[in-house]
């Protein structure tokens, strides 16, 4: 917490903070990642900067009060732009001694621990795996230690509500978020707004979640226990409309946008798989913009389906996580062989195999690359945040539609379910990206070639079912150039190898230049991709704020590299390249380019730390 | 789409040669199929066969028409997604016993539980032939083939009965050489609102030659082959003096002259329960005695891609269509001066 100490309050101390990270942390039943967001969207509301990081478990409910069943949600606000969800929390809630223990570790020195003393029983206690009873100890001397018999006053603000015993401990995490929105001086609306639209069907649970909500706020309020609060005021960011948004929502509504865009109905196919299946939920809510969903049997199933809407001339998309790329990697060549635009979204997420389905990694982007049989070039387009990922997804589509190709679009674990502050884009803005269908004859005779290509952009043409006249057939079978029929000729398939691959490196010329955000006259230059952006920033930031110099390229374009990017890489005496995963950027720059560059690997399921890029760019510039 | 017919079986056919070996099956069912479309009264550019890996896979190459070759087994699902993006379109599925039952079995149990409006013709010659004679999981126990030196020990699908475990609101069964009965059931499936599986016997006479001579062969065909007709009672023989009852769910092959023809079952294609289909498509398991041929079943249920189209216009009705600033807006938003 970064404070700017003012008192404006008789009765409490109201300390002005620039930026708090606030970790609400419990069992995976009680709640947390709800807690999080709520505090989220009132903070967003109230106009902060603001960054989030889920962390939960991959088993829905692990034993209840053990250390596997913890779940958390980080939320940073600041009065200023932030890009990390913050490398240490300020303020620890934690629900039960497992919480506590998980946690404690990363919370930042002499922080705030706020805590639910009546979860501190016995048998929570041996669950957690404690001996003695840390409140007890004095092993929390060294922090500022609030506690709160959070499940007694729950019960007592609910009397006469009609909702009792253990149906009233479920609205504890509203008792929580009421807390911690006295304590952070957020307005109250926002979350009574919610409460009463998401549980209007269910009146009892409604009016639970609103007493207990404000009993938590009154809490703060009345009672002496807590001397101070805390401001962060809005922070000053470009002007504009905001929403507060997670990487799977902007990425569901870019698709939205894409099909608008590309002007033809979506088709989006997906089987369940976590953390891609926010994508399907949000795009199944939207019937009436004509997307049609459709919950696949298994994940070939669902790219197979979206390559036979392309074929039917939708704008086909599916998105899913590392294992269900693998298993769709044959269809995804079979969309590059027949030439027809495919959108495949993977939201990375730790492996290999089952790995850590709910963390974040990006180890997947070899596996984009090269992870098909036969020569099997595509483009490769990534997604840098939260609110990127809207973006992102249309020039994904853009470049599918444009050149006739399956295109992945790499997002992962953190970006898909952390949010951030979106300004809202002008829709009148969204670039043209559709593209004509063939509706006539294109060879000798009114015969049509389904393989002559545009000769720009190597693209054949997109003739779809119930055209009169281009009746064609087209397969995964070597295809013979220009018209389009089964070929077995050596020469013919070098050439239709070398066209392929033409045609996708010809993106190169379409995409813009890698910008370099560089100092003047610095040697040390830090390339990344994807989610660790914010991470890259900030800790660039921090180099900058000791007068160092540094230069940062972000890459949006995967494969193929922007034109600039060789030469760009060159012209500094040392390149960073850090990512979580054991070096998979690097290994492309260093073959192709031949440039030294230094690997930054990180695999623990988590993202960077601003702290950890400074640190490496510090030994960098030695 | 539907228009004059104006076609003849020529339309039909490409330019590319047909690569099957001489005598196979597939030719008489691609004749077949030639025929009826012609006859179905569809305009070419409206029809799209979908196929996967395998000998019969290579059928939409031979048929002008839309098509697409797709790969081992996922054919349903490629038509899956053709068919619910596009209603309007006929779109047809050309598998075989290994591409549909092995391989890709999921997407056909799945594609038939749904009732997509595809229709899948499945060439079953119980052989892999494009890998040159493996078993097949229609193969019967005991098969000595170059995968099953000492004889397979799977024990077989029998395509029927899977179907009609799968939830299909439609399963046939037909032979490759009897063209008119295979455009009558082809006619059928065509006109059936749903998802439609149709076991088409088809001689491989390279690597299973004779597999179906019981119900082909002009000597075994009259005392094997149970004609099914939709409101009739299921007799078969060169005298129609045997026939079918089904007691207790299971099906049983009699003399009429002993149990009197009152007694003897009454096909009911449409019937609620899938029971009585079932029972009869167990009367044999691969044609090695009497088999019945013709429509197990044809029942009315939603269409998938049909109710999807009206959960569109419905949301459409109520929230008007979809508005994308709106929906970016939707979570709350602040105004930054």
């Amino acid at each position: 917490m970064s404070e700017a100490p003012t008192i404006d309050n008789p009765e409490h101390e109201t300390e002005q903070v620039h930026t708090v990270a606030i970790r609400f942390a419990g069992d995976s039943g009680d709640g947390m990642q709800l807690a999080g967001a709520r505090f989220t969207d009132a903070s967003a509301i109230f106009g902060n900067d603001l960054s989030t990081f889920p962390n939960f478990p991959a088993e829905i409910r692990a034993p209840a009060g053990t250390l596997p069943g913890v779940s958390s949600f980080q939320v940073h606000i600041a009065d200023r732009d932030i890009l990390t969800p913050g490398d240490q929390p300020d303020v620890l809630v934690a629900m039960n001694p497992a919480a506590l223990k998980a946690n404690l570790s990363d919370l930042a020195p002499a922080g705030i621990i706020v805590i639910n003393t009546d979860a501190f029983d016995e048998r929570n206690l041996t669950r957690a795996g404690y001996e003695v009873n840390p409140l007890d100890d004095g092993s929390l001397d060294a922090y500022r230690v609030l506690k709160v018999p959070m499940e007694e006053l729950t019960k007592t603000a609910l009397e006469g509500s009609g909702v009792k015993g253990r149906d009233a401990l479920r609205s504890k995490n509203f008792f929580a978020v009421g807390l911690m929105t006295w304590m952070f001086q957020r307005p109250l609306e926002p979350t009574l707004e919610w409460i009463a639209d998401k549980f209007a069907a269910e009146p009892l649970v409604k009016a639970a979640n609103e007493l207990a909500f404000r009993a938590g706020f009154n809490l703060g309020e009345t009672t002496e226990m807590f001397r101070h609060t805390y401001r962060v005021q809005p922070a000053p960011l470009p002007p504009g409309t905001y929403t507060n948004v997670t990487g799977n929502q902007a990425l569901a509504w870019g698709i939205i946008a894409a099909g608008q865009a590309a002007r033809l109905p979506v088709f989006y196919a997906s089987y369940p798989i976590t953390p891609a299946s926010d994508i399907l939920h949000e795009l199944a809510r939207h019937r009436n913009f004509g997307v049609r969903t459709f919950q696949a049997e298994d994940e070939i199933a669902a790219v197979g389906a979206a390559l036979g809407a392309a074929f039917a001339g939708h704008l086909g998309v599916t998105a899913t996580s590392g294992p269900g790329l693998a298993l769709k990697s044959e269809t995804i060549s079979l969309a590059l062989m027949t030439e027809l635009p495919l959108l495949i979204i993977d939201v990375q997420r730790g492996g290999p195999s089952t790995g850590l389905p709910t963390k974040t990694e990006q180890a997947d982007l070899l596996m984009a690359m090269y992870g098909r049989h036969g020569e099997s070039p595509l483009p490769i387009v990534s997604a840098s945040s939260p609110s990127d990922a809207f973006e992102a997804t249309v020039e994904a589509a853009r470049i599918a539609l444009k050149y006739m190709t399956p295109v992945i679009l790499l997002s992962d674990g953190y970006i898909g379910t952390s949010a951030e502050p979106w300004r809202l884009p002008d829709l009148n803005d969204l670039p043209d990206i559709s593209v004509p269908f063939a509706i006539g004859a294109n060879g000798p005779d009114a015969t049509f070639l389904p393989y002559l290509r545009d000769s720009r952009t190597l693209a054949r043409p997109w003739a779809v079912p119930g055209t009169p006249g281009l009746e064609h057939r087209i397969g995964g079978l070597e295809k013979e150039d220009v018209t389009g029929n089964i070929s077995y000729s050596p020469d013919n398939h070098e050439r239709m190898t070398l066209l392929r691959e033409s045609k996708i490196a010809g993106i190169a010329a379409d995409i813009p230049d890698a910008e370099v955000d560089a100092d003047e006259g610095a040697e040390v230059l830090v390339l990344g991709w994807g989610s660790s952006y914010g991470a890259i920033l900030a800790g660039v930031r921090r180099v900058r704020g000791r007068g160092l110099k540094v230069a940062r390229i972000h890459l949006r374009h995967l494969n193929p590299f922007p034109q600039n990017l060789g030469n760009a890489l060159s012209r500094y005496r040392k390149v960073l390249v850090p990512e979580l995963n054991r070096g998979q950027l690097w290994r492309l720059v260093r073959a192709e380019y031949l440039v030294d560059a230094v690997r930054y690997a990180k695999v623990q399921g988590q993202p960077f730390k601003a702290g950890e890029i400074e640190a490496k760019l510090m030994e960098m510039i030695g | 789409m539907t228009t004059e017919a104006r076609y003849t079986r020529q339309d039909f056919q490409t330019d590319q040669e047909v690569r099957w070996c001489p005598g196979c099956g597939d030719y008489t069912i691609l004749a077949s199929v030639q025929n009826f479309m012609a006859e179905m009264g569809v305009d070419r550019k409206d029809i799209v066969f979908v196929s996967g890996i395998g000998c019969a896979a290579r059928f939409p190459y031979y048929m002008n028409a839309y098509g697409m070759h797709g790969i081992h087994g996922r054919a349903p699902a490629i038509a899956s997604g053709l068919a619910v993006a596009r209603p309007e379109l006929s779109v047809w599925v050309v598998s075989g016993d290994g591409d549909a039952m092995s391989i890709g079995g999921n997407h056909l149990i799945h594609s038939l539980r749904r009732n997509i409006n595809i229709k899948i013709l499945l060439f079953n010659n119980q052989i892999y032939g494009l890998t040159k004679g493996q078993y097949s999981p229609t193969s019967e126990t005991g098969k000595r083939t170059k995968s099953s030196p000492m004889g397979s020990i799977d024990f077989p699908f029998n395509p029927v009965s899977l179907a009609l475990g799968a939830e299909a609101t439609f399963v046939a069964r037909t032979i490759d050489m009897d063209r008119a009965h295979t455009t009558e059931i082809l006619n059928q499936a065509y006109r059936h609102r749903g998802s439609a599986l149709i076991e088409i016997y088809q001689n491989c006479n390279v690597f299973n030659d004779k597999a179906f001579i019981q119900l082909t062969g002009r000597e075994e065909r009259d005392q094997n082959r149970i004609n099914l007709v939709h409101g009739e009672k299921v007799v078969f023989g060169p005298n129609r003096e045997r026939g079918v009852v089904i007691e207790g769910g299971t099906a049983r092959i009699v003399e009429v002259a002993d149990i009197g023809i009152d007694a003897i079952h009454v096909h009911d294609a449409t019937a609620p329960s899938a029971g009585p289909a079932y029972a009869l498509s167990r009367l044999s398991h691969g044609p090695f005695g009497p088999t019945p041929v013709g429509v197990f079943r044809s029942v009315d249920r939603p269409v998938y891609e049909e109710t999807l189209q009206q959960q569109i216009h419905d949301a459409q009705a109520k929230k008007g269509p979809g508005d994308l600033g709106a929906l970016i807006a939707s979570a709350g938003t602040w105004v930054v001066k």
